[in-house]
């Protein structure tokens, strides 16, 4: 029954749900590790989800049957704009209004959520739409691999970058002057501040990189992996991605393992139930979360957490 | 010196508490401009909206009935966010309120209704504290961040929630069916929440108010779960500001490092601020269920059976200044604009998601207008001391 379960395809769409968690959490690993808890992330998720199916299913030319690059490209882009659009709003309420940060993002969840299904209700009278998405690329030599390439390398791009962005982000964090001021600004403010370094602007930065990469998880949904937008279509993703931050201890590569363990165990639930297999499918979605709160407690022990996280910062004259 | 008149302490409280109702407009008027943009007239639409929610008598009782969750979500929060907590967890402790609600009424279907009714309701207050509490025993001993653990805690119950409901809890008539839909038997209706429009129109005919017809409310839907929501809100107000147990948890909340000194036990303050925001959220899912829904229904996940009341309670809270009274006409106003935003879609084809997306522009212009509170209460402080100094200088000098 396990062999049934766990097959070759059911791995390779664990690595495909990966992709929205993976570019959510990384981008909120940057705001958090500069001391900004954005609680907003869902929201922003579903704005980007709307519009970048809206700008795909708006660029593609009448009668196309399969998918069009231009318009793909304007799907990511459009998205890119709104993820910069609410990014930068959510850093001007969080820096520079110092608002508490655990409910401004409620407001910003709320305001995506409402304003996303509007826009739904309007442009399209909530009915469903259907685009066509990123296509498979089969990346060559690796692709033919035995069993490893069909689970690896016959994603789509935006699986492919939500990947590479891994180490990208390390890379940044760790190794650069810019990951280093970040850093210290989350760490202890004052003296970065100190230092020369503008907290607001170091912030300002990490929350709207946040917001743009929020919205790209989204997108990720609605044009990449299942090509159509439904109210409330993240159901929680956004706020689990934010829990990946702490699961990871706020590291690139430990974000990477958490979301590979919720989007694993969501491919696992989709194949009980098209096999139609009578375990109660509940328990598979609820154990995640369970997971999360236990390994709350584990990183709670360790000193990791940036320590400036959700304390606004005001020069003091 | 002549006493400075711009600095009366009354003026500056009304300033202060001004605020939300600013940061209110300011999110109409974006709302209005959305509304613009969808081709719609703002007027008629906010025309619609104000009589969607008090245009009738049934609208009024459909708002307050919106407001109750709100208000016991609400005056939850007020305990918490004063005792420092952050209590995200309202969806997940009204579910686990109208789960434990639900199994009571059907397990004792032929018991004295009344006593159902308050098991019921002490019931699902029991099971919103524990699961508040779980969350409160995490931060207090376990140092895990409570707005995670609680927005954790909300996805854990509706899962449980929609696992019992298509199992366990399911109506007996679906069991056998091809498609069975998964919900709960209706609770006997002898368990509903009395109807008080009944009672009310005999106090407007007592009070020789009655106008033509006479019965007006009595065919409302207005339960009593408002009375309950009403009197509790003066009892977490007393309890916050009149006894021993809300003052220390309000000395927690404000420095929890010079109350630990001043020898009060935190963190089994935390897990109470919790338990009793939980238990109150919990409270609301047990009127939500005998009042509003009677059973549990698996589809549409938490926002079906919560109307998203476990986040639209902290906004009002907020809204309310985090004092129990100030929630009551902060939950009237948000139940209104939730009921009135439903008609809105039916009158000028507004989808009643601007109101969504409105709750969430108020949340942030509160917030965000915060600071400007603390700034000038700030610079109060520093002219009443610069003040004190000078009156302390001219005492000693000769």
């Amino acid at each position: 029954m396990i062999g049934d379960l766990i097959t070759a395809s059911v791995l390779a769409s664990g690595i495909r749900l990966a992709t929205p968690y993976l570019y959510a959490a990384l981008g909120e690993t940057f705001g958090q590790r500069s001391g900004v808890l954005n609680l907003g992330v869902e929201g922003v998720m579903l704005m980007g989800a709307f519009t970048s199916l809206w700008a795909v299913h708006e660029f593609t030319p009448a009668g196309a049957t399969g998918y069009d690059a231009g318009a793909l490209a304007m799907g990511v882009l459009v998205a890119i704009l709104v993820g910069l659009i609410m990014g930068l709003a959510t850093a001007v309420i969080n820096v520079t209004l110092q608002a508490e940060q655990g409910i401004s993002g409620i407001g910003i969840y709320l305001f995506g959520l409402g304003m996303s299904d509007l826009l739904f209700q309007k442009v399209f009278g909530g009915n469903v739409v259907t685009v066509n998405g990123f296509p498979k690329v089969y990346l060559p030599v690796l692709s033919d691999i035995p069993v490893l390439g069909e689970i690896f390398f016959r994603q789509n791009l935006l699986v492919y970058f939500a990947f590479a962005l891994v180490p990208v982000t390390w890379f940044v964090l760790n190794k650069t002057t810019l990951g280093l001021k970040i850093r210290a600004v989350g760490q202890n403010p004052e003296a970065a501040d100190a230092m020369g370094i503008s907290v607001a602007r170091v912030r300002y930065f990490t929350v709207t990189l946040g917001g743009v990469l929020a919205s790209l998880a989204g997108a990720s949904l609605s044009i990449s992996l299942v090509n159509v937008f439904q109210q409330n279509m993240t159901a929680g993703q956004g706020f689990i991605a934010v829990a990946l931050v702490y699961f990871g201890s706020w590291r690139a590569r430990g974000v990477m393992f958490g979301a590979l363990l919720f989007s694993l165990v969501n491919a696992l639930q989709l194949q009980v139930r098209t096999k139609g297999i009578d375990v109660p499918d509940e328990y598979a979605a609820m154990a995640p979360y369970v997971l999360t709160i236990i390994a709350l407690v584990f990183a709670s022990q360790r000193i990791d957490q940036p320590a400036a996280l959700t304390k606004p910062f005001e020069r003091g004259e | 010196m002549p006493p400075n008149l711009f600095h009366s302490p009354r003026l500056d409280r009304a300033i202060d508490a001004l605020m939300p109702l600013i940061a209110v407009l300011l999110a109409l008027l974006v709302g209005g401009l959305m509304i613009v943009l969808m081709n719609a007239n703002p007027i008629t639409a906010y025309r619609g909206l104000w009589d969607g929610a008090f245009g009738s008598k049934n609208a009024v009782a459909d708002t307050l009935v919106k407001a109750t969750p709100l208000l016991l979500v609400g005056i939850g929060i007020c305990i918490s966010f004063r005792g420092g907590v952050v209590n995200i967890g309202g969806e997940g402790q009204m579910i686990a309120g109208g789960l434990v609600a639900v199994a009571i009424g059907l397990g004792y279907k032929d018991a004295d209704p009344t006593l159902v009714i308050i098991a019921c309701l002490v019931g699902s207050f029991v099971a919103g504290a524990v699961w508040g509490g779980i969350a409160g025993v995490l931060k207090a001993y376990f140092n895990v961040n409570e707005i995670l653990s609680t927005i954790m805690l909300n996805q854990i119950a509706t899962f449980g929630m929609m696992y019992l409901v298509r199992s366990e809890f399911i109506d007996p008539r679906q069991k056998g069916a091809a498609a069975p839909i998964p919900e709960t038997e209706r609770l006997p209706r002898q368990f509903d929440l009395p109807r008080i429009g009944g009672a009310l129109d005999d106090l407007y005919r007592w009070l020789g108010l009655s106008g033509e017809g006479g019965t007006q409310w009595g065919t409302t839907l207005l339960h009593n779960g408002i009375i309950i929501a009403l009197v509790l809100a003066v009892l977490v107000y007393v309890l916050l500001w009149r006894t021993t147990v809300g003052y220390r948890i309000r000395a927690v909340g404000k420095n929890p490092r010079a109350s630990r000194y001043a020898g009060i036990p935190v963190r089994r303050y935390m897990v109470l601020s919790l338990v009793l925001s939980g238990g109150l959220a919990g409270l609301a899912g047990g009127i939500q269920l005998l009042g509003v829904r009677h059973r549990m229904n698996a589809e549409g996940g938490a926002i079906a059976f919560t109307g998203n009341a476990g986040f639209n309670g902290i906004v009002a809270a907020l809204f309310g200044g985090l004092h129990p009274l100030g929630t009551i006409p902060a939950s009237i106003l948000f139940g209104a604009l939730l009921v009135g935003g439903n008609k809105l879609q039916r009158t000028v084809q507004v989808p009643s998601a601007l109101i969504t997306a409105l709750i969430g522009l108020v949340i942030v212009f509160v917030v965000g207008s915060d600071i400007f509170v603390r700034r000038r209460s700030r610079r109060r402080v520093t002219v009443s001391v610069a003040e004190a100094t000078e009156a302390a200088e001219v005492r000693a000098s000769p």
